[in-house]
C-alpha cells in the first residue's frame, strides 16, 4: 500500500495542477479578454433591421395628390432562411410558383444576389432584407401563404407602400422618380448612410431628387437578437419610423392637365416636331403653376424596379430622351420672343418710346442683307408696332448700330453691348435656380464669349480648315463646314456684325430654355423682379404642421423703368388682337380675359423652325405667364400660339370644350389658391 | 440480548437517518460537492434547453431532474452496500457493459444527434453503453490489479497487467467501432492511470509511454483517424482554419464563455446561450452556459467543486486499507478528472473538441447514473473504512 500511496500523491498534485490551469485559463478568457469576446458575441447575436419610413407624397396647390403612396400586398422571400434549408429552398420555391403564377426559374433568378457577373434580374440589397418577388398579389394568394407557413417557411406577405402616380404621365419629368440608392451615393453623402437601409430608394430626378431629404423621412430602427438560425428571438430596441414630409407644390393639377393636353395636340398637329415644352408661371409669386415636356413616358416603369430594357429605351435617341425636361434642360433659339429684351436694351441705350422706327422689308449692313419674314414692310412705325407686328428690321438696325458704336470688329475700350447686358438682366444665359435638377444655363453670346470660345476651339478649327470634313457624306455640307472652320480659325475671335444683328432677334448663338423665357416675361409684365422660380411651395408634416414654406428668391430687377415695361406689355397685349397672333386668337372672347403675348419662330440650321409663343394674362394686370415651345414645330403663330390659346381657354374657362358645352375655368376667378391646403392625416382636408 | 434485539428492531427510518446510519458516516464534503454540481447542472440544463420548445420550456430539465433522481437512488443503493460484493460481481458488471457495447453495433443500436452509441429500450428510454463501460472498466481493472505477485505486495502481477491491456483493447475496439473517440480516450486514460497507480515498475511505465507515442504516431501518419477527428486537432492549434466547421464549435464556445466576463450575464440571460450559438450545449458544451451566464466566478466555482470531488476521491483512496478499494477510488478519480480536463479544456481552447460530458453537470441519463454509482461506490468504501479502519 505504500507504493500506492506514493503514486496517489502524484495524482493529487496532477489534480491540483489541473484545477489551477483551468482556473487560470478561465481568468484569461473571461476577465483578461472578456470585453473582446463581449464585442464578438454582440456582433454574432444582433442584427439591425431598418423599418422604412413612408415617403411623403407630393401634392398640388389645392392638396390634390400628384404622387402618392399606395399600399399593395407584396410577397417577399427571406433568402438567408431558404439557404439554410437542406435543399436550398428549392421545394419552397416550387410550391410558391403555382400560388403566385410565377415560373420557378423566375423566382430563383429574382432572389439571387447581384454581384460581378450577375446582372438583373437579381437582388441588390442586404441578404437579411426580405426580397419582394410579387407585388399586387390578391388577398387570397397572400392568405394561402400566411396560413400555410409550414409549407412556406421564409416567405411572407405584407402590405408595402409603393409610389403611385394618379395622373399617369402628367408632369412626369417634373415629379422625378426613385431608384435604389447606390453604394457610391451612400459614400458620397456623409451622414446619409444611417437613414438608408440596403434597398432604400432615393429620388433621382425632378422633385423627388430635390426634396429627397425631406420626403424620405427617418426610418425606424429595430435592433433584434437573432439565434444561430437567424430567427428573431427578441427585439432589443426600437425607434419608430418618422414619415417623410409632404411636399405641397404650386402646380395646379387641372392646369397641368390642360398644358399636357395642349402639348399633345400641338405635337399631333405637327408630325415633324420632335419635342415640346409648356410652362405656366404665377407672375405675382414666381411659382410654377404647370410645367410639361414632350416626349414623355409612363412613370410606372420605375415602380418595383425598372427593367434594363426600359431604362435603355428611356436614355436612347430613339425615344427622344423623355427623362429630360425640355422646359428646363432643353435650350433653343428664342427667335422673336427675345425681342422684349432687345427692345428694353434699345430704350436703355437711349432710344425713345415715342420715336419712330423704319421697318423696311430688308436691312443691309456690312455687305449683307437681312430681310423681314415674308418680306413685310411697314414704313415708319412706333416701337409698339414693331413689337406687335414683329418687325425684324427695326431690331437689326438697332443691333447693328450698337455693335458699330462699340467699335465694330475692332472694339476699343470696354464695349457697352447693351443687348447682351439686357438679356443677362432678364435672366438669360444662366440657370434660373428652379428647384429641379439638371437645368441648363442656355447661352447669351458676347464679344468676350466669342474670344474665349475661339481660344478653346482655335486648334481644332485651324486643323479642320486644312483637312476639311472628309467623314461628312453630304459634299455641300462638308464644304460649308470647311469654310466655317477656316473663318473660325482666322477670325473666330471677332464678334461680327451679323452676329450682333442675329442676336437682336434671338437668333445666332442665343439659346434659352422655355422656363428662362417664362420668367423673363413674368419679370416684364409683373413687378420687374427677376425671380428664381419654385415648384415646391411648402413642406408639411402628415399631421398638418407646417415645416417650412419654400420662398421664391428674387435674383434681380430689370434695369428699365415701369413706364418702359408698361409700354412693352401694352404692345404685346395687341399681338393676339391685331398683331402676329391675331389669326390664332380669332374668336377668342377678349371680354372675358385679355391676353398678351409674343410669337417666335427660330431658325435652326438643318431642322425645321422652333415654334414659340410667350404669353401673359390677363393682359392689363397679368397674373400668369404661359410659354409653349414646339421643337421643329414651324411658325410660332401656327403651332405654339394655338397651344397657348388652349391653355388660357382652360384656365379662364373661355370658349367651348370638346363636348360643345362652355368650358369651366380650371382656376375659379383666374386665381391660384392663396393659402396652402389644410393637411390632415397625410391628405388634404376637403 | 435486549440491546441486540433493540438494534434489530430499529425502524427503517431510524436505520436510514438515525445515529450511526450510513448517511452520517458518508463523506459529507464529497456528497455536498456532488449535490452542488447537480443543482448547478440542473439550472444550466434548464437555461440551455428552455428555448427548444417555447410551449414546454421545462421538458428537458424535467427529464434531467428525473435522471438525477434515479441517479441518487442508485447512489444510495450502492453507498449502503458492501463494496466487497462489487469486487465479486466485477466480471459480471464488465460483461454486461461489454455486451451493451456489442449490442450498439447490432441493429439494436441507434443514432442520436449523429452519435451511434445508443440502445433504445422503448418508451422514450435509451442507454449509452459507452458511459456504463467507464465504471465497469474501473471495477474490472481494480479487481485484476488488486492481486499482487511480489513479496511487499505492492506491485501487480505482469499477467494481470497484460490482461488489463487486453481488456482495454477489447473495450476500446468496440467503442471505436461506433465510433466514439471521446469515450475511447476516457477508457484509455482510466486504464493507463490505474496501471500506473497500481504500482507497476517505472521501466514498464516508460516502455508504455514510448509504445503509446509510437502508436499515436502510427495512427496519425497511417491515417487511421477520420478526417473530422484530424480536423479537431488542427482546429485546436488554430481555430480560424475552419471557422464554419469544427472551428465554429470551438470559436462559439470561447465567445460564449469569454463574453460572460467576471460575473456573467445572469442565469437565463446569456445571449449566446439563448441564441443557441454553441452546439450540444446541454451536454458536451454545458460548461459554456456556466461561463456565459455565471461568469468567471460561477465557472471557477464549478471547476473548484469538481476539484473538491476529485480530491475527496483521492482522500478516500489514501485512507482505505484495501488495495481493491484504493484502486477503485483512484480509477474513479482518474476517470472523472480526465473528463473534467477534456470537457472544460475544450471549451476554453486548450483541448481538442471531444465528445465527453462534464461529470454531474451535463445532461445525459446513462452518464449521470454512472457518475452517481461511482460516487456511491466511493461512499461505500468510505463507510467501511470508517467502520473497520
Amino acid at each position: 500500500m505504500t507504493r500506492l500511496r506514493g503514486r496517489l500523491l502524484v495524482l493529487q498534485v496532477l489534480v491540483i495542477a489541473m484545477i489551477m490551469v483551468l482556473v487560470v485559463r478561465l481568468w484569461q478568457v473571461q476577465v483578461v479578454q472578456g470585453d473582446r469576446y463581449v464585442t464578438v458575441a454582440t456582433e454574432t447575436r444582433t442584427r439591425e433591421v431598418r423599418v422604412p419610413a413612408v415617403r411623403g407624397s407630393i401634392l398640388d396647390s389645392s392638396g390634390r395628390p400628384l404622387v402618392r403612396n399606395r399600399t399593395s400586398l407584396v410577397v417577399s422571400i427571406d433568402r438567408s432562411r431558404l439557404e439554410r434549408m437542406p435543399d436550398g429552398g428549392t421545394a419552397v420555391l416550387r410550391r410558391l410558383s403555382p400560388v403566385l403564377g410565377v415560373p420557378y426559374e423566375k423566382l430563383k433568378t429574382q432572389i439571387r444576389a447581384c454581384g460581378p457577373g450577375v446582372s438583373k434580374p437579381c437582388w441588390p440589397g442586404s441578404p437579411y432584407t426580405p426580397i419582394p418577388v410579387a407585388e399586387h398579389v390578391k388577398t387570397r394568394q397572400a392568405l394561402q401563404i400566411l396560413e400555410r407557413q409550414e409549407d412556406f417557411p421564409g416567405v411572407t406577405a405584407e402590405i408595402q407602400a409603393r409610389r403611385d402616380y394618379p395622373h399617369g404621365k402628367d408632369a412626369v419629368q417634373l415629379l422625378g422618380y426613385l431608384q435604389p440608392v447606390t453604394e457610391q451615393e451612400l459614400e458620397k453623402r456623409e451622414g446619409l448612410k444611417a437613414n438608408y437601409s440596403g434597398v432604400d430608394l432615393t429620388g433621382r430626378g425632378g422633385l423627388e431628387a430635390t426634396y429627397d431629404a425631406a420626403l424620405r423621412g427617418k426610418p425606424g430602427l429595430r435592433r433584434v437578437q437573432v439565434d444561430r438560425m437567424g430567427k428573431v428571438i427578441r427585439v432589443d430596441q426600437r425607434s419608430n419610423p418618422v414619415p417623410g414630409d409632404i411636399l405641397v407644390t404650386s402646380i395646379d393639377e387641372r392646369v397641368q392637365r390642360i398644358v399636357e393636353k395642349s402639348l399633345d395636340q400641338a405635337m399631333k398637329e405637327t408630325p415633324q416636331s420632335d419635342g415640346a415644352a409648356g410652362v405656366v408661371l404665377d407672375v405675382k409669386t414666381g411659382r410654377v403653376v404647370a410645367m410639361a415636356s414632350r416626349p414623355n413616358y409612363d412613370p410606372k416603369v420605375w415602380v418595383g424596379g425598372i427593367s434594363e430594357k426600359d431604362y435603355r429605351w428611356l436614355l436612347s435617341d430613339k425615344s427622344g430622351k423623355p427623362l429630360m425636361s425640355r422646359a428646363i434642360s432643353g435650350t433653343f433659339a428664342p427667335g422673336s420672343t427675345f425681342k422684349i429684351s432687345s427692345a428694353s436694351a434699345m430704350i436703355a441705350d437711349g432710344a425713345s418710346l415715342n420715336g419712330t422706327y423704319e421697318c423696311p422689308s430688308s436691312y443691309t449692313a456690312a455687305g449683307r442683307s437681312y430681310s423681314n419674314a415674308g418680306g413685310m414692310s411697314l414704313g415708319s412705325i412706333s416701337l409698339h408696332t414693331a413689337l406687335e407686328k414683329s418687325c425684324d428690321t427695326v431690331f437689326y438696325k438697332a443691333g447693328y448700330e450698337q455693335w458699330k458704336r462699340d467699335g465694330g470688329e475692332k472694339p476699343t475700350g470696354t464695349p457697352k453691348e447693351p443687348m447682351t447686358h439686357m438679356a443677362k438682366a432678364y435672366g438669360f444665359g444662366r440657370r434660373t435656380g428652379i428647384d429641379l435638377p439638371g437645368e441648363s444655363p442656355g447661352l447669351i453670346p458676347s464679344r468676350e464669349w466669342k474670344k474665349n470660345l475661339w481660344a478653346s476651339m482655335k486648334d481644332t478649327m485651324c486643323r479642320r480648315a486644312k483637312t476639311g470634313y472628309p467623314e461628312m457624306k453630304d459634299a455641300a455640307k462638308a464644304a460649308y463646314a470647311k469654310r466655317l472652320a477656316h473663318e473660325n480659325c482666322v477670325e473666330g475671335y471677332i464678334w461680327h456684325a451679323y452676329e450682333a444683328i442675329n442676336f437682336s432677334i434671338g437668333q445666332g448663338a442665343v439659346l434659352v430654355t422655355p422656363l428662362q423665357l417664362a420668367r423673363a416675361y413674368a419679370a416684364l409684365v409683373g413687378d420687374g423682379n427677376v425671380r428664381s422660380p419654385r415648384i415646391g411651395w411648402a413642406l408639411v408634416r402628415p399631421d398638418g404642421t407646417l415645416v417650412k414654406e419654400i420662398p421664391v428668391p428674387i435674383e434681380g430687377h430689370l434695369p428699365i423703368s415701369d413706364e418702359v415695361r408698361d409700354y412693352i406689355r401694352k404692345a404685346l397685349a395687341q399681338v393676339p388682337v391685331t398683331g402676329t397672333a391675331a389669326a390664332v386668337f380669332r374668336g377668342f372672347d377678349f371680354n372675358r380675359v385679355k391676353v398678351g403675348g409674343k410669337t417666335g419662330t427660330a431658325e435652326v440650321y438643318g431642322k425645321n423652325d422652333t415654334s414659340w409663343f410667350a404669353s401673359f394674362a390677363p393682359a392689363d394686370k397679368p397674373r400668369f405667364v404661359a410659354v409653349v415651345m414646339v421643337s421643329q414645330g414651324g411658325w410660332g403663330a401656327s403651332t405654339a400660339a394655338p397651344a397657348v390659346r388652349r391653355i388660357w381657354e382652360g384656365i379662364f374657362g373661355v370658349g367651348k370644350g370638346e363636348d360643345g358645352k362652355p368650358l369651366k375655368p380650371a382656376l375659379p376667378d383666374g386665381m391660384p389658391p392663396a393659402a396652402l391646403p389644410v393637411i390632415r392625416d397625410g391628405v388634404a382636408a376637403q | 440480548m435486549t440491546d441486540a434485539l433493540r438494534v434489530r428492531r430499529r425502524s427503517f427510518v431510524r436505520r436510514a437517518v438515525g445515529q450511526g446510519a450510513p448517511l452520517w458516516r458518508m463523506d459529507g464534503i464529497l456528497l455536498g460537492a456532488v449535490v452542488a454540481l447537480s443543482v448547478i447542472g440542473t439550472l444550466l440544463v434548464w437555461s440551455s434547453t428552455r428555448q427548444w420548445n417555447s410551449a414546454e420550456p421545462t421538458v428537458m430539465v424535467k427529464k434531467h431532474v428525473l435522471n438525477l433522481g434515479i441517479g441518487l437512488a442508485l447512489y444510495s443503493a450502492v453507498a449502503v452496500s458492501d463494496y466487497r460484493v462489487l469486487r465479486r460481481y466485477a466480471p459480471l458488471v464488465f460483461g454486461i457493459a461489454t455486451l451493451g457495447l456489442v449490442l450498439v453495433l447490432t441493429p439494436m443500436g441507434a443514432t442520436v444527434n449523429g452519435h451511434h452509441s445508443w440502445i433504445m429500450l422503448g418508451g422514450g428510454f435509451a442507454v449509452q453503453p459507452g458511459e456504463l463501460a467507464k465504471p465497469a472498466l474501473v471495477l474490472m481493472l481494480a479487481m485484476l490489479l488488486a492481486r499482487t505477485g511480489d513479496k511487499k505486495k505492492d506491485r501487480p502481477r505482469y499477467l494481470d497487467v497484460g490482461l488489463c491491456i487486453v481488456i482495454w483493447g477489447v473495450t476500446v475496439t468496440l467503442v471505436m467501432m461506433e465510433p466514439d473517440l471521446g469515450t475511447t480516450t476516457v477508457l484509455t486514460a482510466i486504464t493507463a492511470g490505474m496501471i500506473v497507480y497500481a504500482g507497476v515498475h517505472k521501466r514498464l511505465i516508460l516502455a508504455g509511454v514510448v509504445l503509446a507515442a509510437a502508436g499515436a504516431a502510427a495512427v496519425w501518419f497511417l491515417g487511421l483517424l477520420k478526417p473530422y477527428q484530424v480536423a479537431r486537432f488542427t482546429a485546436l492549434m488554430d481555430p480560424s482554419t475552419d471557422p464554419r466547421g469544427i472551428g465554429y464549435n470551438s470559436r462559439q464556445a470561447l465567445v460564449a464563455i469569454g463574453s460572460g466576463e467576471l460575473f456573467g450575464k445572469g442565469l437565463f440571460h446569456g445571449g449566446q446561450t439563448t441564441g443557441r450559438f454553441v452546439p450540444e450545449q446541454h451536454t458536451d458544451f454545458i460548461f459554456t452556459v456556466a461561463g456565459e451566464e455565471l461568469g468567471f466566478v460561477g465557472s471557477a466555482v464549478v471547476v473548484l467543486l469538481l476539484g473538491v470531488v476529485l480530491l475527496r476521491c483521492l482522500r478516500i483512496a489514501r485512507l482505505c486499507e484495501d488495495r481493491f478499494a484504493a484502486l477503485v477510488a483512484g480509477g474513479v478519480a482518474t476517470w472523472l478528472g480526465f473528463q473534467t480536463l477534456v470537457n472544460v479544456g475544450m471549451t476554453i481552447g486548450i483541448m481538442p473538441i471531444t465528445g465527453v460530458p462534464l461529470p454531474f453537470v451535463s445532461y445525459g441519463g446513462t452518464a449521470t447514473f454512472a457518475n452517481m454509482m461511482a460516487v456511491g461506490v466511493l461512499q461505500a468504501i468510505h463507510i467501511k473504512d470508517r467502520v473497520f479502519g
